[in-house]
């Protein structure tokens, strides 16, 4: 057994920010100061937690997603019920570990300096331990029911945090429609794994994986498949369930930095990679998984060409991203999905503090009210640009690499119209990307305002983030000998030439994209009014995000709310009737029957005796056989 | 000779007289007389079968002193419960005695 | 006709007699007067039964304290203005009641005449007394005692019944 303290304290990685909110929440809500100090220090100890464990995952290879490590504790037992609280740490989960806690810590102490202003301060950092809490409690699950409770768990921190300004109207409208949304993902996830457990009998990942890749059952598994697969559909926004994403944007960035970068949207993919071997069993679910991530990395980034909002822009741009990683894992790789979904936590967290900073000195959100603010903010400037070139792909931050690897499984895997898709989707993202910063950082001031850097909270953690987004993708370079790939795969490590051409064309892709970016916005020898124009319907489809919200309005104006009222009818006339008749027989048989108790007691004995003499004759007689 | 049938008949005479009394009569007290007949009945079919039946044993006899003890507390409470009733009411005809109802 | 036969007669005519009278007078002190003539005569079965003790227990409880106790009963609560002679009268079940009381009758003279019963032979010892003693003081001692009880409780609930009840505030 491997004898570290990250390893012997693993339980303290999801009870310390507990403790913090709980510390938060009782004892320092009245010290703006205090509460951040215990914020800070409690996802700091899981941080420093969870790289010991990456480290010890790291110098023991024998630990593999293979033969894991697992902690667990008897939580529930009953006749054919066992339930276990337990931790299960593995190179995937130590990973995510690391990923989870080192944005939260990064995120943590930016909001020190972004939320100063806010009266209820103390409220939002114990909100923000708590969904630190949920979120590592689903990391080191070792059992879907445990991973279920923290999947609950970190939708309600949404719903906390995205609701975080509750006295705005569209805020409150978002939080629930997060909630709302996460539910009906959540339903199908759930009814999945009560499907998996009525038929093996547990909960359990490692027994999970066995009973499944021995079962024959074809077409359960198939319907589990979809089920579970239905949880991360809602939890990383993936289409039809991802309108609930762009609307999180009205709460605080820094929540968008965490549940659009490391966290909750994290979950959904990997719960993918946790329980890839469901999805991989029968090939209906696996193309399922490879195509809708597919359709959503191409829908979401057609959506973000188009739209003015700073913060919407970068949450289109997760959805396609997520859309990526879904796909990565849908042709096979988890390797490839894990890979994105650790660098684009770097370059996407940055992104969104960029967007927090501009937004914190601006206090505006419409991009095309910016513009020029380079030379007020070099350092927010700087860093989001490199996280421009990370998630564009150029060489050689981060996002190229991933984005690479995944291209690469994806073509070598066998789908060409995947590739393609991805190709198109990365040209898009490289263009919406540079539109967005071309139109903030460059070019000259559209309205009034006093741009100003931010304080050191912020800028410091943009850095570190920054520097992460450059070479951070290096930890998968397929030049490595000993990569990314064989550190967490499934099966057997794929270890995938570097392809040259591959490479190039994502390049070729990338710069083209910037390039007319730059065409467009800063050159301006193309005029983006002119294409809009002659585009018109396709423009005012993509501004509408494909009317997609409208769509579920009409579905449930229409559709739904006369469902109810026709269930409303059935529940008053019919339900209430059948009980309503019940009532009055039982009243009228009252009133009716009442009078038979006259009160008067030798009536009753008369009517016992007679009984008495009834019955004994009765059974005397002839009928019954009578007594000898 | 006199068998146990005979007892037998006028225990059961005794009984359904003290039964009709019950039944039929208005007087609250009347009727807590003829329960008395009724007990007294069931005693002379005790003691009768101690006698015919089980000539060594005496549980009989033995039952019908208990029941004697308890027709006594009987007579006591009730006529307790009849005067309390007579103070409340001014009445013993069980007839007027209806609130046991709706 | 031996002598037994005759007293038995005898005494089931005075018992049968005296209790339909207790039934049929509408006097009600008539009624408990006759009640006293039943209870002796009941008494007098017990004796013709070998049943001594039992007889002298009758006559006491019975004959003395229940009659007396009924009459004290009869006295508190009949009014002296009203006509004595309708102080008895049978209620509204009068034929009914007969209905089912002789139907009553009839089904258990028919399970008495039925039923073989396994006469014994042996005889009663002459003095019970001493029996029922032992048994009462053996076997029956928990009853005898929970009958004490009963007897005290029932004592103190008719007291506190029949005793006017004042409103304590």
């Amino acid at each position: 057994m491997v004898d570290s303290f990250g390893i012997n304290l693993i339980w303290l990685v999801p009870l310390a920010p507990l403790i913090g909110f709980v510390l938060i929440t009782f004892v320092t809500y009245r010290s703006r100061m205090l509460s951040a100090l215990t914020a800070i220090l409690s996802v700091a100890i899981s941080f420093v937690l969870s790289l010991d464990v990456l480290r010890v995952i790291l110098t023991h290879p024998e630990i593999t997603m293979n033969n894991p490590l697992e902690k667990a504790v008897e939580w529930l037992k009953m006749n054919g019920l066992f339930i276990e609280m337990g931790a299960l740490i593995d190179p995937l989960t130590s990973i995510m570990l690391f990923v989870v806690t080192f944005i939260s810590l990064l995120v943590v102490i930016y909001s020190v300096g972004y939320m100063a202003d806010d009266s209820r301060f103390s409220r939002f950092f114990s909100f923000l331990c708590l969904f630190v809490f949920s979120m590592l409690g689903l990391v080191i699950s070792n059992n879907y029911f445990q991973m279920f409770v923290f999947w609950e768990l970190v939708g309600l921190c949404s719903y906390l945090l995205i609701g975080f300004y509750f006295y705005k109207e569209s805020a409150s409208d978002a939080c629930k429609k997060a909630f709302i949304t996460n539910r009906v993902a959540d339903f199908g996830f759930m009814i999945g794994v009560i499907i998996l457990f009525i038929y093996f009998g547990t909960f359990n990942f490692g027994e999970l994986a066995v009973a499944i890749s021995n079962s024959q059952d074809l077409a359960l598994l198939t319907l589990a498949g979809i089920l579970v697969f239905i949880g991360p559909i809602g939890k990383s926004g993936q289409f039809p369930l991802h309108v609930w994403l762009p609307d999180a944007m009205e709460g605080p960035t820094p929540v968008s930095a965490l549940i659009h970068a490391a966290t909750m949207v994290a979950a959904g993919v990997y719960l993918l990679a946790r329980g890839f071997i469901l999805f991989a069993s029968t090939t209906t679910v696996i193309n399922l998984v490879a195509y809708v991530g597919g359709f959503t990395a191409i829908f979401a980034a057609t959506i973000a060409i188009t739209q003015r909002d700073y913060k919407r822009i970068l949450a289109y741009s997760t959805l396609s991203q997520l859309g990526y990683m879904v796909m990565a894992i849908g042709v096979g790789s988890i390797t490839a999905g894990m890979f994105h979904l650790t660098t684009h936590a770097f370059f996407k967290a940055l992104m969104f503090l960029c967007a927090g900073s501009v937004i914190h000195a601006l206090h505006k959100q419409d991009i095309f009210e910016m513009g020029g603010v380079f030379k007020d903010m070099k350092i927010t400037a700087v860093t989001m640009i490199i996280g421009g070139l990370a998630i564009a792909g150029i060489p050689p931050f981060a996002g190229f690499w991933s984005k690479d690897e995944i291209l690469l499984v994806t073509l070598e895997n066998g789908y060409t119209g995947l590739y393609i898709i991805a190709s198109l989707t990365a040209f898009l993202t490289a263009f919406y990307m540079f539109r967005l910063i071309f139109l903030v950082f460059f070019g000259e001031k559209r309205s009034d305002f006093e741009g100003h850097e931010s304080p050191l909270t912020m800028t410091v953690p943009l850095m570190i983030l920054a520097f992460f987004s450059i070479v951070g993708g290096f930890i998968g370079a397929p030049f490595l000998e000993k990569g990314f790939s064989s550190f967490i795969y499934f099966g057997e490590p794929h270890h995938p030439e570097p392809n040259l051409m591959i490479m190039g064309m994502s390049t070729i892709i990338a710069v083209a994209g910037i390039f007319l970016a730059w065409l467009i916005y800063i050159k301006k020898a193309i005029s983006a009014e002119k294409i809009a124009n002659q585009f018109k319907p396709i423009y005012t489809l993509l501004y509408n995000k494909y009317y997609i919200d409208e769509a579920y309005q009409w579905f449930f104006d229409k559709i739904v709310l006369n469902l109810s009222a026709l269930c409303n009818l059935f529940d008053r006339y019919v339900v209430d009737g059948v009980a309503h008749s019940l009532a009055w027989i039982i009243r009228t048989t009252g009133t009716k029957g009442r009078y038979i108790h006259t009160g008067s007691l030798q009536t009753y004995a008369l009517v016992l005796f007679a009984a008495i003499v009834v019955i004994v004759i009765f059974l005397a007689g002839p009928v019954v056989g009578g007594v000898q | 000779m006199i068998t146990l049938n005979h007892y037998l008949l006028l225990s059961a005479m005794l009984f359904c007289i003290g039964l009709y009394g019950a039944l039929a009569k208005k007087n609250a007290i009347a009727i807590l007389i003829s329960i008395e007949l009724m007990l007294n009945a069931v005693n002379i079919n005790l003691v009768a079968f101690t006698k015919y039946l089980t000539p060594g044993v005496f549980t009989g006899q033995i039952f019908a002193i208990f029941v004697i003890v308890v027709a006594a507390c009987e007579v006591a409470i009730g006529l307790a419960i009849i005067v309390a009733i007579y103070r409340n009411r001014t009445t013993t005809i069980v007839e007027n005695l209806d609130w046991l109802k709706w | 006709m031996d002598l037994e036969l005759i007293v038995f007669w005898l005494l089931s005519f005075i018992t049968l007699g005296s209790a339909l009278s207790v039934v049929f007078l509408t006097n009600i002190v008539h009624s408990a007067l006759a009640l006293i003539m039943t209870f002796l005569g009941v008494a007098g079965i017990y004796l013709t039964l070998q049943a001594d003790f039992i007889a002298a227990v009758q006559v006491l409880v019975y004959a003395g304290a229940v009659s007396i106790l009924i009459v004290f009963g009869i006295m508190l609560i009949t009014r002296g203005s009203g006509n004595m002679q309708e102080t008895n009268l049978f209620g509204k079940y009068k034929y009914t009641a007969a209905i089912v009381v002789t139907f009553l009758f009839g089904v258990i003279v028919y399970f008495l005449i039925q039923t073989p019963w396994s006469i014994a032979t042996g005889t009663l010892p002459e003095n019970t007394v001493s029996g029922i003693a032992h048994l009462l003081l053996s076997d029956y001692v928990i009853a005898f005692e929970l009958a004490a009880i009963l007897l005290t409780v029932s004592m103190i609930g008719a007291i506190v019944i029949a005793k006017e009840v004042k409103n304590f505030k």
